[in-house]
Parts: C-alpha cells; structure tokens; sequence
C-alpha cells in the first residue's frame, strides 16, 4: 500500500498545504511518495524530498505541465496512478480542480474535503456547510481524496532525505491554453496559514474603510486578513480573502471578527478556530454563539481602542 | 450551439439543518428545497449567452426524486427552453451523476455545459470536473467571467491568490462561482410560461448508466460543539482575557 501526495507549488517551493495532505497521507498507511509536476520545478522537487516522511518524489517536467492546466496535471497523475492506493490532494483550489478528473479516469468515486482518516478506507468528511460530520467508507481499489488542510498537522518541511526519480511529462492535451494571471499582492502572511486572522464584513461600509480599519489591527497582531462573502460582493475586499464554505477555511489559533453577523456560509470556514473574537454592535448577531470572547461594540472605535490597548 | 446546465434540488441555503439523532442522515423532511444557488447562477449565465445571440437553446437537467421537476420548473422560469428530468429514488453521488450527464451530453451534442461550482448539501465539488474526464473535454472550474468568440470561450477563474483566464475550445464544460453574475428573480408571466415547456423524464436505466453508490455512508454525527462564550465589557478586557486567559497574544 502505498500514497501518492500531489505537490501544490510554484515550480520554486512546496506550498505549505502540501505538508498538511503529506501527515493525511501517512495516516492512511504505508510509504507516501510526492508527485511534482511543473516547469523548471528542480527545486520544488528538492524540497519535496525534504518533507519527513516522504519516501519517494516523482519529478515530472515539461512546458504542458508549466500552468497546472487540470487536463494536463490529471494526465500525469494518471500516468503513474496503478502503482498507488490512495491518491491525495490539498483541497485547494488547485487540488479541487483536478482530483475528480483522475477519479472520474479511474472509474472510482472521489472523497472531498476529508478531516480524519479513520482507517484506510474510511474517513471523515463535513457536509452541509460543516453542520454535519459524515463517515464514508470507500470500496474502489484507489481512493482519491482531497485533505482539508486545516483538519491535518503540517508535516516537517525538513528532516527526509527523500530520492528523487525523474519522469517524462505528459503531452500537451491541446485543448485548452493559459492565458494570464492576475495575483492579488500581499505582504501579509497567507490567509490559510496566518496564526492570526482578523477578518472584515459588511459593517465596514466601504473598501476604503476596510482598509483603514483593519489594516493596522493586522499589521500589529502580525495577521492576515480575512473577509466576509458580504464585504467581497460589495468590493471591499478581494474575493481571495473571502472565509467561508465558498471560500477559504482557515483554522487559526486566533480569530476576529469584525462586523461580521456569522451567517452558516461564514462559519463554515472559519468555526474550527482555537479562539474566535467577535466585535459586532449587534448583540443578536450569531457570531456571538460561536465566540469565546464577545465585545459588543462599534467595531469603527472598538477596532482602534484595541489597535491602541496591543 | 446549445448549452446544457445541470440543476439539483437542495435543502434551502438558509436552513439550519438537523442530524437525525440515529445517526444515518440529515433530516430532508419537510425541510424548505431549493435549487442549489450555484446552479442558479449557471442557469443565469447560460440565459444571458443566449440573450446575446451566442447560444440557440438552453436545456436543463436535474438527476433525482421527481420533486425536481420543480426545480426545473424554476430553471425553465428563469429562461431556460425545456427540461430533462433523470428520475430516479438512488442517493446519486457525484460520479453517478456525471455519467448520467455523459449519456446526456452525447445525446444532446451541447457546445456548452455549465454546472455550479459545488452542491452546499455534499459540498463535493466534483461533479464538472467528472464530466469533463469522462466526456474528455476541456474544463474552467470556478468561473468569474465567461467569454464565448467563435469556436473558443475565455474563462476567468478565481484561484487561490487572484485569478486566472483559460482559453478552452468548444465543446467545453465550465463551473460557475459566486461572482459571475446575479441570477434574475423570476416573474410570475415566466412561471406561468414556464409551466408549458416541454420536460422529458428518463430512468438511469434508459441512459444505459449504473448509478449505485460507490462510496457508503457509515454515519452522520453533528459537529464538535464549541463551549460557551463569554461576553466582555470593553476593549482593555478582551486583551486583558486574550493574553492572560486565552493566551493567543
């Protein structure tokens, strides 16, 4: 029995959600090897070897491989996929692209989002906008899963000692092309590995008031900010900043939220936080049924206050 | 070309919903149904296609009990042109029901499908991209803006860190996120108007597609709880409580 782990990175380093989907993967049993599959990805590939344990990396390059085109990737892991049980990814936008194509491929049903791997065909995965937590027991010879990453511990980025074995990339599918990329700039820490979010909704009123309040809140606590589905439709934010069942699910040890109700959508992503802080001046707001700690205030002077009191 | 957007029929986004306390399920029973708010958008973004002179049909689909008919009753109100209904009581899962689509799709010959980016019941996340391997087509998953020129269609995606554009040759399949467009409130005419399109109702079987599930549901268990929370006077107590209680700061 043996997992393979596909890699998320930028062809220079492993992203972190890849040691997250790495600990997963030795939870079900058995080696882990990583796939990398890039461009110019050597150094991806040595860091991959690095990750204890990892007891293989798989080294594909070619320019198909250069944009994470989901035909192409899929193609490469399908290329390798009879040697595996199990074959995880991060549940990432990227992972989430690609893993059910290669289940599709391999005529077996996909496992999204799991939490917990109970035993090597049985794992643990949220429904329902994280409401409910179902069992599910795979009986398809390979099991392709995507790992919630927040649900697993990093494993250490150093330590293994890893071999690494080239293979020929797949060819281009000619189907579709990449055409560009717009990248959100920021200096802050990534949103799904911030030990601290502060997070932003519609009680902001606008883009420029969600700057000038949270961005200093965050650059004192060393935070990343989040926000709300309602701040991102009504362009406050960026939507890659966006927490919920739709967005990103972070799990951080501390969370606070400002101005922000707590809708189910909301929670979803963001309910398995160690501490959650809300700041609404709304004393019915559900926010408040999650929060460990509620001030019940205009975030507009409560926000500064505590900007001033850290 | 026609486009075809796969619907399914949901427990309404705003239900809070209950484990059954044996443990086998969610309680769906007399529970407000709607149709997945991802679809919506699908259909929406199809309808305007055709409003723009780029699309000559649009056909929906729903795989399910036959309460999806109304479903697509809502689809066809929106101004989607006629309805496929694939009726059948099996738990579908998402492998299942790409297959069905796959029978579909060979039948229909669509130069589009557009299907929600994710279901808010299974919240799988799977069902596009299944279609799309096992139609051997092209895909754009989580789309923010879709534009269709000649026999290629531009699809912007949101990514983790921004977004990024894809050029796919047609045929293709395309799932919808929150941004791409707002979906229209229907009108009580196009109800009525609705009511009168043509819906054509086949079994699995019909479609040649095996749709037992393939992965078992062991149990349903509601969610660790989290203990009470208290609420603090002002600002100088919760730093007090974050750093000396929680100690997080």
């Amino acid at each position: 029995m043996t997992s393979l782990v596909i890699a998320e990175h930028d062809n220079a380093s492993i992203k972190p959600a890849t040691l997250n989907t790495v600990t997963a993967a030795a939870a079900c049993g058995g080696d882990v090897h990583v796939l990398v599959a890039g461009e110019g990805a050597a150094a991806a590939a040595a860091a991959a070897a690095q990750i204890a344990g990892v007891s293989k990396v798989i080294h594909a390059d070619g320019a198909s491989l250069k944009d994470g085109l989901a035909e192409n990737v899929a193609a490469q892991v399908l290329a390798i996929a009879s040697s595996y049980s199990h074959i995880l990814f991060p549940s990432t936008a990227a992972g989430k692209n690609v893993a059910p194509r290669v289940a599709a491929k391999l005529d077996v049903a996909q496992i999204s989002d799991i939490t917990k791997v109970d035993a090597p065909d049985t794992f643990e995965r949220p429904i329902y906008a994280g409401n409910a937590i179902a069992t599910v027991q795979s009986a398809d010879a390979v099991k392709v899963i995507t790992v919630r990453t927040t649900g697993f511990d990093a494993a250490a980025a150093t330590g293994g000692s890893a071999a690494v074995e080239a293979v020929a990339a797949v060819a281009d599918s000619g189907k579709s092309a990449f055409v560009g990329r717009e990248v959100t700039k920021s200096e802050r820490p990534e949103l799904t590995a911030a030990k601290i979010i502060v997070s932003g909704g519609r009680a902001l009123g606008s883009a420029e008031k969600f700057t000038e309040v949270m961005s200093p809140l965050a650059d004192k606590l060393g935070a990343a900010i989040g926000a709300s589905r309602a701040a991102v439709d009504a362009g406050y934010a960026p939507n890659d900043l966006q927490v919920g069942q739709t967005g990103k699910i972070v799990a951080p040890q501390l969370y606070i939220a400002c101005g922000i109700s707590g809708a189910i959508q909301h929670l979803a992503g963001m309910k398995d936080s160690k501490v959650i802080v809300a700041i609404n001046k709304d004393p019915e707001a559900p926010i408040f049924s999650v929060a460990d700690y509620g001030l019940e205030a205009d975030l507009f002077t409560a926000v500064p206050e505590l900007v001033k009191a850290l | 070309m026609k486009v075809l957007v796969p619907v399914k029929r949901v427990v309404d986004y705003n239900v809070k919903v209950r484990v059954k306390s044996d443990g086998t399920g969610v309680d769906i029973a007399n529970v407000k149904m709607s149709m997945n708010p991802f679809d919506e958008i699908a259909v929406e973004e199809a309808v305007r296609l055709k409003e723009k002179g780029l699309v000559t049909e649009v056909i929906v689909v729903s795989c399910g009990v036959a309460q999806c008919q109304e479903t697509l009753r809502t689809a066809m109100a929106i101004g989607a042109d006629r309805g496929i209904l694939v009726e059948t009581d099996v738990d579908l899962q998402p492998l299942a029901v790409a297959k069905l689509l796959k029978a579909l799709v060979d039948k229909e010959q669509p130069g589009l499908v557009i299907l929600g980016k994710q279901a808010i019941d299974g919240d799988n996340n799977q069902t596009g991209q299944m279609l799309a391997a096992l139609t051997d087509l092209p895909q754009a998953t989580f789309a923010s803006k879709v534009e269709v020129a000649g026999d290629k269609v531009s699809v912007s995606r949101e990514v983790d860190g921004g977004l990024e554009t894809l050029s796919l040759s047609i045929p293709a399949i395309i799932t919808t996120d929150l941004r791409l467009n707002e979906p229209r409130y229907v009108t009580l005419p196009n109800i009525m108007k609705a009511k009168k399109k043509q819906l054509d109702t086949f079994k699995p079987e019909d479609l040649g597609v095996d749709v037992a599930p393939r992965l078992k549901t062991l149990k349903v268990a509601e969610p660790a709880k989290r203990g009470a929370g208290v609420k603090v006077a002002d600002v100088a107590a919760l730093v007090d409580k974050l750093k000396n209680e929680a100690k997080v700061i």
